[in-house]
């Protein structure tokens, strides 16, 4: 079943376009990634999908609805939730009210059960569950970042750069968590500089270039192609 | 008490709820120098309602509150689309707006100010400003109070997780306005006179200060730089006239003037050495950590 499904997706900054005519689709509980160079629209696209920067053409469908000019917190509340690159958590607030954040939209009673399910899945943070998270390491503010995702009780993540920075130890532990939550039912769009671990865990890529899609397919098959090292090096 | 020191907790009071007016806009990080102006607008729809209509103390003072929090959500529903310093910019530029019309408006007694017969006592404002205190520590307490601190840390990453970022800084911004409504109101009824120039930008740099200076993460920030900037300066007029360094002209005893250029020298002093303002939520934490070791 189809999850996600955008087409003749169109962004713009001013007179520049970051991404035009993308077509993309992401089944339930499937794995997908987005590659591409830098300034490829990557990000940009992930953006428009969350809704923080509008699209300017084109439809975004989740869930078989129509999300297209839908506000940020719908789109949550509809299983939708964005990871941003960087490691973007709230420094100055604890491990704990950093995790209550990513229950905002929610109102229901389960959500402190989902906490304690959080700090089970990554011992890390409940060991630090007072502290402010801002003085956690790198690979922890990542696991806090995506575990305050989870908590939107998303059916789709979707992840931008979550390898950046972190160390070869906590990438690999970054690539099996999200096999894990994958596994768990969570179906994954990915946005990754590490291109072939990229694509050993997703089922199908999609390579951007200059905000358009040069090639779409499966993993293998876009591993393969020439395009993939054309879009980084730029060979024309 | 004696009315020196009654004239001073009412002070301390106002400055406190005012204090907190400036600080729920910049809480969400909105910084708003146009605290004095909202003070303005409730003391003078309290004044008004009461000198001319009659108006019941209790009803005018929440009729300016209520009139100035009105402002403070239109206001805040066109300049909130600003930032930096062009929000600090609009907010001032209102507060001259707020000037003019009272300088220009007879009703409003022009240049000459405006006698408010009815009167209220100390006391009552000092249990305001405690109300008002533990009302607003409640709301930082609350989801309403997380969803600013996150808005202060990263507005983007907020808004990715689904926070209202536009409502919740509109709310917090009128919420300052009703506030500072409420500390105009009880102004103008225990001075029973209220003009122009007692809500003069000069004013409303200082609630900001109270603010900046007193610390903008926690709730207990505000409340340090108000005291603070209330009671010290008061407190050099005793310490500057009895200091051994004479004036060798007159009396032998310093020009009790000097307390303000003391008072500059500790406010640039504080910026330096605790830019984050003097109460940070690191700073506070390992006090009552500490606390919480000696007990056991």
């Amino acid at each position: 079943m189809t999850l996600l499904e955008i087409s003749g997706l169109e962004v713009r900054y001013g007179r520049n376009v970051a991404v035009k005519s993308v077509d993309l689709t992401v089944a339930d509980r499937q794995i997908v990634t987005v590659l591409g160079a830098n300034g490829a629209g990557k990000s940009s696209l992930l953006r428009a999908i969350q809704g923080v920067v509008p699209a300017r053409a084109g439809t975004i469908r989740f869930d078989g609805r129509d999300i297209t000019t839908s506000d940020v917190p719908s789109r949550v509340r509809s299983g939708l939730v964005l990871v941003p690159e960087g490691r973007q958590i709230f420094v100055s607030l604890t491990v704990q009210d950093n995790l209550l954040m990513g229950a905002y939209t929610r109102h229901d009673a389960d959500v402190t059960r989902d906490v304690e399910a959080i700090y089970t899945r990554f011992p890390n943070l409940a060991m630090r569950r007072d502290k402010l998270a801002g003085v956690l390491s790198g690979g922890e503010q990542q696991m806090l970042a995506i575990g305050r995702a989870l908590l939107a009780k998303p059916r789709l993540m979707m992840l931008d750069e979550p390898s950046l920075g972190l160390s070869p130890l906590f990438v690999q532990r970054m690539f099996d968590l999200i096999g894990d939550l994958n596994r768990d039912g969570l179906a994954i769009l990915l946005v990754e500089q590490n291109t072939s671990m990229a694509l050993q865990i997703a089922e199908r890529a999609t390579l951007l270039e200059l905000g358009s899609v040069l090639i779409s397919g499966p993993s293998a098959e876009v591993g393969r192609s020439e395009m993939l090292t054309q879009a980084y090096l730029g060979a024309h | 008490m004696t009315g020196y020191l009654g004239g001073m907790l009412v002070i301390l009071s106002l400055n406190i709820i005012l204090a907190y007016a400036v600080f729920l806009p910049v809480a969400t990080g909105q910084l708003n120098l146009g605290g004095a102006a909202f003070q303005a607008v409730g003391a003078y729809t309290a004044g008004i309602l009461s000198a001319e209509y009659d108006a019941p103390v209790i009803v005018s003072l929440f009729a300016g509150a209520a009139v100035s929090g009105v402002i403070s959500f239109v206001l805040a529903l066109s300049i909130l689309r600003t930032k930096g310093v062009y929000l600090v910019l609009a907010t001032f530029a209102f507060a001259q707006f707020v000037s003019g019309v009272i300088i220009n408006v007879d009703l409003l007694g022009g240049a000459l100010g405006m006698n408010v017969p009815d009167h209220i006592d100390g006391p009552i404002i000092a249990v305001a400003a405690v109300v008002i205190l533990l009302l607003v520590m409640l709301l930082m307490q609350a989801r309403f109070g997380l969803a600013m601190r996150a808005i202060h840390d990263d507005d983007v990453v907020a808004g990715l997780m689904g926070i209202e970022v536009r409502i919740t800084r509109v709310a917090a911004f009128t919420i300052g306005g009703v506030l500072a409504g409420i500390a105009g109101g009880l102004y103008a009824f225990y001075f029973n006179f209220i003009e122009v120039q007692s809500f003069d930008s000069l004013s409303s740099v200082y609630l900001l200060l109270f603010v900046l200076l007193g610390g903008t993460q926690t709730v207990w920030g505000p409340l340090v730089g108000a005291a603070f900037f209330t009671v010290v300066p008061e407190l050099f007029r005793y310490v500057v006239a009895h200091l051994p360094v004479g004036h060798a002209a007159s009396t032998g005893q310093l020009d009790t003037s000097w307390r303000f250029i003391i008072l500059g020298a500790i406010t640039v002093l504080m910026m330096v050495w605790r830019p984050e303002g003097v109460v940070t939520r690191t700073g506070l934490g390992r006090l009552l950590h500490r606390r919480v070791e000696k007990q056991a």
